[in-house]
């Protein structure tokens, strides 16, 4: 170091280290972004929250044990439907794949759109709740006072009964929820009697 | 730019740059000292001051908001409602039920955002961390008054937001600091969440900025000799401070974003309708805002190390453990952010990770508590006002610490989850510790940065009246919390009465405490009592005592050669 604090080379210095913060801040904001696709393919591989668990065929284990599962509906706000299960619960056999019906009827005089999202609880249970076939994440419209039957074919992987966070789970929780599919509108957006009308 | 700003002679190279502020001693019109300010002691002298201004406003948000809860019932806030957003009957009460919300929300802001960290960040640390290296200025001395000049509006923003539409015939952002969606998005339909999160960015800006500043300055331009295992402690924490902002302020503002464009441009990030999750933003939060507690208390630690030497008269014991201690806590800080959301659903798995994490930083911490003891063990102390305060601080830290090792306990926590006893554990090591810490450094610098002595009197005073206020208002808190009291509501049942009357007159009486230090600044510029270069002996042995008091314009023409 000399006596002037700013030669040339500390100039230089002073500028990667500008680029370097620079490039770091920008980088953990995309990371804060990259978070979402990641966030979700963790939910999807670990079944972290109640994520279930997509598979193509059934499983080849089945055993003696027998697991009870329990199907809930809702409907978000805005959405005029009746919408449950046809059956309220089943008793199945661990890895056993079955069949059950969701019912949903347009209640309003108008087409509507909703699509669905689901979970599984206990949580810690999602990874093991795998789903052959399922409603989900498809926009159903159903035009004024049609009905429609929805089904979903899952089993209950064998794995469940292994891990101690899992082992003693009795029930599990199917639960789904249809959320209006509509031109989306932002929630903040300034509310006047028009847009409000357009609904 | 400092290049211009610092030369290394005496003669004038650029005659025709005569307005820049160097050798030159032509005065600075007001305007051109305090507005466009490059020095880094006017720009640490305007966070200060606004410091004081958003603490004052914050303070007074508080102390409404315990007035309220003095009894059970609404006392005030309906009221107030009333006067400021001018409802009427029934509309009143619902109105100042979310106004109550509101208070706590911006309280939490302006004191996180707008107090504590301007204070000890921009203030102390602007002021006082290139002269305790032995540079000039800062690295970047516009870079540091755009950093002040975002600050402002950033405020200004979060005000404004307290008196615009937020929910439906309510006013203001009322979901708390944490802005958890989905209150924050399809609760808060309104502009008021807006302001606030438009605030939040620019704030954010702000303060990574003045953390790029930071880093380049401690590591750019350290005096010759100064190796970094020479610095100070102050310096070393404002290093890892700044760090610490780098990496999580950046993660807020993609958070806050992506709950922008969920608010106005239909994203679904955290709408489940959409196929987004809502607890996505907790992890993103918490990631901040784990950091961020440390990002506020770090440069206390730094700062209670040099008060706790000077006024014990001996070096700080362990000083390469108490640095790297800094260096763990700032580390382990971003893998526990999950301990915030232990209710939200985790797998016992991950619980018990996160509680392991959170419990290892007791160790680093300890290291720190243990080595400010082993300071003044032995040592020739004396009680000055700086001491008392640090001591204050080293107590009161510990019972917080005490509480959050508590609170690591995902079993223990899930009781315990937004109870008071939440309120009083971050309180006690955020306003208890990191406020106390702020005094501690206003007593022990003001000398230097003014160059007056402040009352003796009247900071014994302001100690003891706040030391006591502020232990009425948050130790019965903990009571309140293990009774199962929650935070964020305006009402309570009867049988909490009794400790909330308790908790609100401690907050009058911290409110006073406030006053007597308003009155001692006040005093100690009107009576004048002059300072001296160095008013605390041979104790004070870091570069900013070898200087006159108030310093030069700049400091350190001959740079220092440190042995």
């Amino acid at each position: 170091m000399t006596k002037t604090p700013q030669t040339p080379r500390n100039q230089r210095a002073n500028g990667a280290i500008v680029g370097a913060c620079l490039a770091f801040a920008a980088g953990m904001a995309g990371m804060a972004y990259a978070a979402v696709p990641l966030y979700d393919m963790f939910c999807r591989v670990t079944g972290y929250n109640g994520t279930t668990q997509r598979v193509e065929q059934a499983s080849d284990v089945i055993l003696d044990e027998k697991i009870k599962v329990t199907f809930d509906a809702n409907v978000g706000p805005g959405l005029p439907w009746d919408f449950g299960p046809v059956q309220r619960d089943i008793d199945v056999r661990i890895g056993e794949t079955v069949q059950v019906m969701y019912r949903a009827k347009n209640l309003s005089s108008k087409p509507t759109t909703g699509q669905a999202t689901f979970n599984v609880t206990p949580m810690a249970a999602g990874a093991y709740f795998n789903k052959v076939q399922c409603f989900c994440f498809t926009e159903t419209t159903l035009q004024p006072s049609e009905e429609m039957e929805m089904p979903v074919v899952f089993f209950v992987d064998p794995e469940i009964v292994k891990p101690v966070e899992t082992k003693d789970i009795k029930t599990l929780t199917l639960s789904y929820t249809f959320y209006p599919r509509e031109p989306s509108k932002p929630v903040a957006a300034v509310k006047d009697e028009e847009t409000d009308n357009r609904l | 730019m400092a290049g211009t700003a610092v030369h290394h002679d005496h003669r004038h190279d650029h005659s025709d740059h005569a307005h820049d502020a160097d050798h030159a001693h032509k005065p600075l019109t007001f305007f051109q000292r305090w507005f466009l300010s490059t020095n880094h002691k006017d720009i640490g002298t305007l966070y200060l001051i606004f410091a004081i201004i958003a603490g004052l406003i914050g303070g007074t948000l508080s102390v409404f908001m315990r007035a309220e809860l003095q009894e059970p019932g609404i006392q005030i806030f309906h009221g107030l409602a009333q006067m400021v957003y001018g409802f009427e009957g029934d509309a009143a009460i619902d109105g100042g039920k979310h106004m109550f919300n509101v208070f706590t929300t911006a309280h939490a802001l302006i004191m996180i955002f707008f107090m504590v960290m301007p204070a000890l960040i921009g203030g102390f640390a602007n002021w006082m961390v290139p002269i305790m290296i032995g540079a000039p200025d800062m690295a970047f001395p516009r870079m540091n008054n755009i950093s002040f000049w975002l600050i402002v509006p950033a405020f200004l923003l979060v005000l404004l937001s307290m008196f615009v539409e937020g929910p439906a015939g309510a006013y203001g952002a009322g979901g708390g600091w944490t802005i958890y969606p989905p209150f924050s998005t399809s609760g808060m339909p309104g502009p008021a969440m807006d302001l606030a999160i438009l605030g939040l960015h620019i704030a954010g800006a702000s303060s990574i900025l003045g953390a790029i500043n930071f880093i380049t300055t401690i590591l750019n331009m350290r005096a010759p000799g100064m190796t970094l295992h020479k610095m100070p402690l102050f310096a070393w924490s404002v290093l890892i401070t700044a760090f610490l902002l780098l990496l999580s302020l950046p993660v807020l503002a993609g958070a806050i974003t992506m709950l922008l464009t969920d608010r106005n441009f239909g994203t679904t990030f955290f709408a489940p309708e959409g196929g987004g999750d809502p607890i996505l933003f907790q992890h993103l939060f918490w990631f901040f805002g784990h950091p961020e507690v440390y990002i506020l208390i770090l440069p206390g630690f730094g700062i209670v190390s040099h008060i706790i030497s000077t006024f014990s008269r001996k070096p700080i014991f362990g000083y390469l453990g108490m640095a790297y201690a800094m260096v763990a806590i700032g580390a382990v800080g971003f893998i526990v952010w999950a301990h915030h959301m232990y209710t939200v659903g985790m797998s016992l798995e991950t619980q018990r990770y996160f509680v392991f994490a959170t419990m290892v930083i007791a160790v680093p911490t300890g290291v720190k508590i243990f080595s400010w003891i082993a300071t003044m063990w032995g040592g020739s102390i004396r009680f000055t006002t700086p001491m008392v305060w640090a001591i204050g601080f080293i107590f009161l830290f510990t019972v917080g610490g005490v509480t959050g090792v508590q609170l690591a306990n995902a079993g223990l926590d899930r009781a315990l989850h937004d109870t008071y006893y939440v309120v009083a554990h971050f309180h006690y090591v955020l306003s208890l510790g990191a406020v106390f810490a702020i005094f501690a450094a206003w007593y022990y610098w003001f000398p230097k940065m003014s160059g007056y002595m402040y009352s003796e009197f009247l900071g014994k005073l302001h100690f003891w009246v706040m030391f006591v206020g502020v232990n009425l208002i948050f130790f019965p808190q903990h009571f309140l919390g293990l009774a199962g009291m929650p935070r964020r509501y305006i009402d309570y049942p009867d049988a909490f009465a009794g400790w909330n009357m308790v908790s609100s007159y401690g907050s009058y009486i911290a409110a006073a405490g406030v006053l007597i230090f308003l009155y001692g600044v006040a005093e100690a510029f009107a009576k004048k009592r002059v300072a001296g270069d160095n008013p605390w002996g041979e104790g004070a042995n870091t570069l900013e005592w070898q200087l006159s008091s108030p310093p030069p314009f700049h400091q350190w023409e001959q740079l220092p050669r440190i042995k």
